[in-house]
């Protein structure tokens, strides 16, 4: 595969722009590189012979457009990911959430939803989740089915139960689910507490006001205007003192914003709006 | 043609090889470097430290959207793939693992063939798998010059053994012609 060659830049811009025109999804600022190496991808593995028939497939069959979103998003993700975040959110975060009556918490880009079952477990593990509520969206209604299901592989249980105890867990990780043949379905005292819903980072407004916002490895795959939209974003939907989480490589350091949030728990990129 | 970008990729037993080349990297040589080396994804800054003792270049970690400037070393941080946009800024990409591997040597390299075109040399390290070689093609065949470290003193021979089976490269590198490549990317 040389994969640079089968998609262009300029069928890239083209692709692009057809998907803002004709259905409203607006890529347009996210960061090319990515992108283009997704749909690069996904031209090679579906075995188009040339580029007219892949924009035509992605213009008029509905169905490939669906698959052609879930593709060319990244929906990589993992339960307890970066153990040491996880420990910093349990120990300097969720003990200052804990003081509160009522907490609502908004993962953005939720994907398919290994980070919000995390956050569950650990919000009960802490004597919380009864007065907590998540909110979950994503751009990708099909992944936010799978999210909502509570159903995953039962192959990545061991990883995320090594993930689990690293980041501090506290019992069993086996106990928040039951297994069946290659799967598993995780508890609905977990699932109650969680509300999805299909929401665009690009050109949806805020919705509520939460004390956490969590949005981690999304915003790579922005450009920085749309980065800082999306900073603007969250910050309309933040309280003051909340927290906003983000991914191990990413920083408001750069962002207009910075000046009122203070990087809160040591080296984990987690920032708290300070006024 | 003188090459704006070093690519470097490694894999297992690679690391012997950065720390003995490194310090033949001079201030004056005017291209950036950026090595994609498969480690596990521990978040500490331990290689950085390490590689930096090695040369007078500024060696640091690759953060997402900075400017890519000549006379600097960049790391692939641990569990990312390293790739490159038309403004010569890096990006950062958490997407499947390419070849086992995050990051993967292969997106970085075709990723900087596809801006850098022939201002691009890439150096494949040793290694037991073959992540880089279709890299290395789109290197080649963006018309940068392409590099191996010789598979006779390579720790682990199949990545650049594969690399030279598949792809015309333009030079084998042992430790006594680092200088010689380096200069081969810097001269006009």
């Amino acid at each position: 595969m040389t994969g640079s060659e089968a998609v262009s830049d300029e069928g890239l811009e083209i692709l692009l722009n057809d998907l803002l025109e004709l259905y409203g999804y607006d890529f347009t600022d996210y960061a090319r590189a990515s992108i283009k190496r997704r749909i690069t991808r996904l031209f090679t593995i579906d075995g188009f012979p040339s580029f007219a028939e892949f924009r035509y497939r992605v213009r008029n069959d509905q169905d490939y457009l669906k698959r052609f979103i879930e593709e060319i998003t990244v929906n990589v993700t993992e339960m307890f990911r970066d153990a040491s975040f996880y420990r910093t959110l349990r120990k300097d975060v969720l003990s200052v959430l804990g003081t509160y009556p009522f907490i609502r918490i908004w993962h953005a880009g939720c994907s398919t939803g290994e980070e919000v079952y995390s956050m569950a477990i650990l919000l009960k593990e802490e004597g919380l989740l009864h007065k907590s509520l998540l909110y979950a969206t994503d751009i990708n209604p099909q992944v936010l089915e799978q999210a909502r299901s509570g159903i995953f592989s039962m192959t990545h249980m061991k990883q995320y139960s090594e993930n689990y105890i690293q980041a501090g867990g506290k019992h069993d990780f086996s106990s928040y689910y039951s297994a069946s043949y290659d799967r598993v379905k995780f508890d609905d005292s977990l699932r109650s507490k969680m509300i999805f819903a299909t929401h665009n980072l690009v050109s949806d407004r805020s919705f509520n006001e939460f004390q956490l916002i969590l949005c981690r490895n999304v915003l790579i795959y922005f450009d920085k205007d749309l980065q800082s939209k999306v900073f603007q974003l969250f910050d309309d939907s933040l309280e003051t003192l909340g927290f906003l989480a983000l991914g191990a490589k990413e920083t408001l350091r750069f962002s207009p914003l910075a000046q009122r949030f203070k990087q809160y728990g040591g080296r984990e990129k987690i920032f708290r709006k300070m006024s | 043609m003188k090459r704006d970008l070093l690519a470097i990729g490694g894999s297992a037993g690679s690391l012997e090889f950065l720390i003995r080349s490194l310090p033949f990297f001079w201030t004056g040589l005017g291209l950036a470097v950026v090595i994609v080396l498969h480690r596990k994804s521990n978040g500490d800054s331990t290689l950085t430290n390490l590689l930096a003792s090695r040369t007078s270049l500024v060696v640091k970690e690759v953060e997402e959207k900075e400017a890519i400037l000549p006379g600097v070393v960049y790391i692939a941080p641990p569990d990312y793939h390293v790739l490159i946009e038309k403004d010569f800024t890096f990006s950062l990409d958490y997407s499947e693992k390419i070849n086992y591997s995050r990051p993967s040597i292969d997106a970085t390299f075709e990723s900087a063939a596809d801006v850098y075109k022939g201002r691009l040399a890439c150096l494949l390290l040793s290694g037991s798998n073959a992540d880089g070689v279709t890299g290395m093609k789109a290197v080649k065949a963006a018309g940068g010059l392409t590099a191996v470290q010789d598979p006779a003193t390579a720790e682990m021979a199949f990545m650049p053994r594969r690399a030279l089976e598949e792809v015309a490269v333009d030079f084998v590198i042992h430790e006594s012609n680092v200088k010689e490549f380096l200069e081969a990317c810097s001269r006009e």
